[in-house]
């Protein structure tokens, strides 16, 4: 089946949130049959590699499949967190736009559903 | 059918004074039995109340608490929505006695407010606990503030009690919505399927806004109408729990399924076991549908066993953080910019770790190390500003940096401008577990 590579952000939107030095970031499929790729793709592993910049210890992914989201889980990866931190962004608003450009594969006949103006794709997206 | 309203016009200390006017208008409008509550605490904002207070033994409340209250307070007591808060925050007494002097200042009859008492445990004789809860490690710290996350129960007695106003300091977030749910509906405090389901319409709510469209606006992908004039959430909660998210018509924003997920999720670790003082609850089978233009409908949310032990905030003196600041444009502005970086972390390379940032170029994404900063490859040309901060348990060491960033102005790099400063004591936080017993909360009517 004929793939193409597109910044999550076209499948799915989310938001980071903070408690002491753990960040989660929600990842919410734009319509539900996104969903079963974002299981298969956007994992555990993938984000601690997107993240290990920042040394994280541990990364837990949990399935809201009612919800067709995931909810990652990253501990130890905001500095010490918003008192210790320091970041201008010391409670990690703006990770989630770091997830969300993550690159994903996804099916060319589901790509006419995909979020967004296809003009304004990264210079990442390819085909094959 | 029974519907309760609860509006929210706080999601924290700082957000819109205006915001009550409408969601106000809207529970009147709707008429039947309604509550306005204002979430205005944050992990740093019980010290920064605890601070002011020890300038001003009447100080220590929300500071925008008159500007909050006083275009809707009117309103509120004549149509009997009642108010409930955590804005009381280092001196929930004074914010009530703030509040009656409003009322008379308004020519209104003083309202009948309750005082949430019982969360503040800096005193000396909570510190034996604090010391043997883990994970402190207390040693010599200067401690500003300790606070309990405390829950519904009292607020659900003192509104039994008739307050019109329920005046808390660290009252949780989506406790501010159970309290006024379990009085309402004479919900029992060990019901924990309706506590877990009020719990996760409260934190819908905390946030004001983030719900309702604001912080959800990414234009071209995510639009938001009215961003200038966003309406803030409004629930219907019936008896058993489940509710609607809504906000007033004719506000600008949106409330629809992707808005209420975003928000569901928001500062949720495991989705089963979210843990408040009143409930654990589990929203692994929730489920959000959209019943009309702006309203949805929360279901599938379940409770179990409230926590044992109370978590508690505890805030210290941690020394200073300085920044400063500059500019660099045009042809080689990345490389400028680094070097300038360079500068100084030679100069200062005896105060500790210094932060380097490059706004527009690599800054908030980055680490405090610069790993990322320094996998960033510079660009050719651009518009960037240098950032370097650090934190320094000495004033002085600390307000070198500001010194040594001011100095660039003639010492270069070439086309530095906009040197900006600034020096401020930080305060840091731990959190433990204390055994609920030894955190005995009681409410008392304002005599």
């Amino acid at each position: 089946m004929p793939t193409r590579s597109v910044p999550l952000w076209r499948l799915a939107h989310g938001r980071s949130g903070d408690k002491g030095n753990r960040s989660n970031i929600s990842v919410i499929a734009w319509e539900p049959a996104f969903f079963p790729l974002l299981v298969e793709q956007v994992d555990e592993a993938a984000v601690l590699r997107l993240f290990a910049f920042r040394r994280p210890t541990a990364v837990t992914r949990y399935l809201l499949p009612k919800l067709h989201a995931l909810n990652f889980v990253i501990d130890n990866v905001l500095d010490g967190g918003v008192n210790d931190s320091l970041n201008l962004d010391s409670h990690g608003k703006s990770l989630s736009f770091l997830l969300l450009d993550l690159p994903v594969r996804v099916p060319t006949e589901l790509a006419p559903r995909l979020r967004g103006p296809d003009a304004s794709t990264t210079s990442k997206e390819t085909t094959r | 059918m029974d519907v309760l309203r609860i509006g929210c016009a706080a999601g924290f200390s700082g957000d819109r004074t205006d915001a009550a006017i409408g969601v106000v208008d809207a529970l009147v409008a709707a008429g039947g039995p309604a509550f306005l509550i204002f979430e205005t605490l944050a992990e740093r904002t019980l010290a920064l109340a605890q601070l002011a207070r020890r300038k001003d033994p009447d100080g220590g409340y929300e500071p925008l608490l008159v500007d909050m209250l006083r275009p809707v307070l009117a309103r509120c007591l004549r149509h009997d929505i009642r108010i409930v808060s955590n804005f009381g925050a280092a001196n929930p007494e004074g914010a009530a006695r703030r509040i009656r002097a409003l009322a008379l200042e308004l020519g209104l009859p003083a309202p009948v407010i309750a005082v949430i008492h019982g969360d503040d445990v800096s005193g000396l004789e909570h510190r034996a606990a604090l010391e043997a809860a883990p994970p402190t490690s207390l040693d010599a710290r200067t401690i500003v503030s300790a606070n309990a996350y405390i829950g519904a129960e009292a607020v659900a007695r003192a509104l039994e009690a008739g307050a019109q106003v329920v005046v808390g300091g660290r009252l949780a977030d989506p406790s501010l919505t159970v309290g006024p749910a379990m009085a309402h509906f004479g919900w029992r405090a060990d019901d924990w399927d309706r506590l877990g389901r009020a719990t996760m319409v409260g934190h819908l709510l905390e946030c004001g806004a983030q719900v309702s469209g604001g912080y959800y606006a990414d234009p071209g992908l995510k639009d938001v109408p009215g961003m200038a004039r966003l309406g803030y959430p409004i629930t219907e909660i019936a008896d058993d729990g489940t509710a609607i998210i809504t906000k007033p018509a004719g506000s600008g924003g949106r409330v629809d399924a992707h808005t209420v997920k975003e928000q569901l999720l928001y500062e949720i670790h495991d989705p089963t076991a979210y843990l408040t003082p009143d409930v654990v609850a589990d929203i692994g089978d929730a489920e959000v549908d959209e019943l009309a233009a702006d309203r949805v409908r929360l279901t599938g949310v379940r409770g179990h066993r409230r926590p044992d032990t109370l978590k508690v905030n505890i805030c210290f003196e941690s020394g200073w953080q300085a920044e400063g600041e500059i500019s660099y444009a045009g042809a080689r502005a990345d490389a400028r910019a680094r070097l300038a970086a360079e500068t100084i972390r030679q100069r200062m390379a005896d105060a500790g770790r210094l932060r380097v940032d490059l706004i527009g170029s690599c800054s908030v994404f980055g680490d405090d190390d610069g790993h990322l900063l320094a996998a960033t490859g510079a660009r050719a040309s651009g518009d960037v500003r240098m950032r370097v901060a650090l934190r320094h348990s000495d004033r002085e060491e600390a307000q070198r940096l500001e010194r040594e960033v001011l100095a660039l102005y003639c010492c270069g790099p070439a086309g530095g401008g906009g040197v900006r400063t600034s020096l401020r004591p930080t305060l840091g936080t731990r959190s433990c577990l204390l055994p609920r017993e030894l955190v005995p909360i009681r409410f008392e009517l304002l005599d």
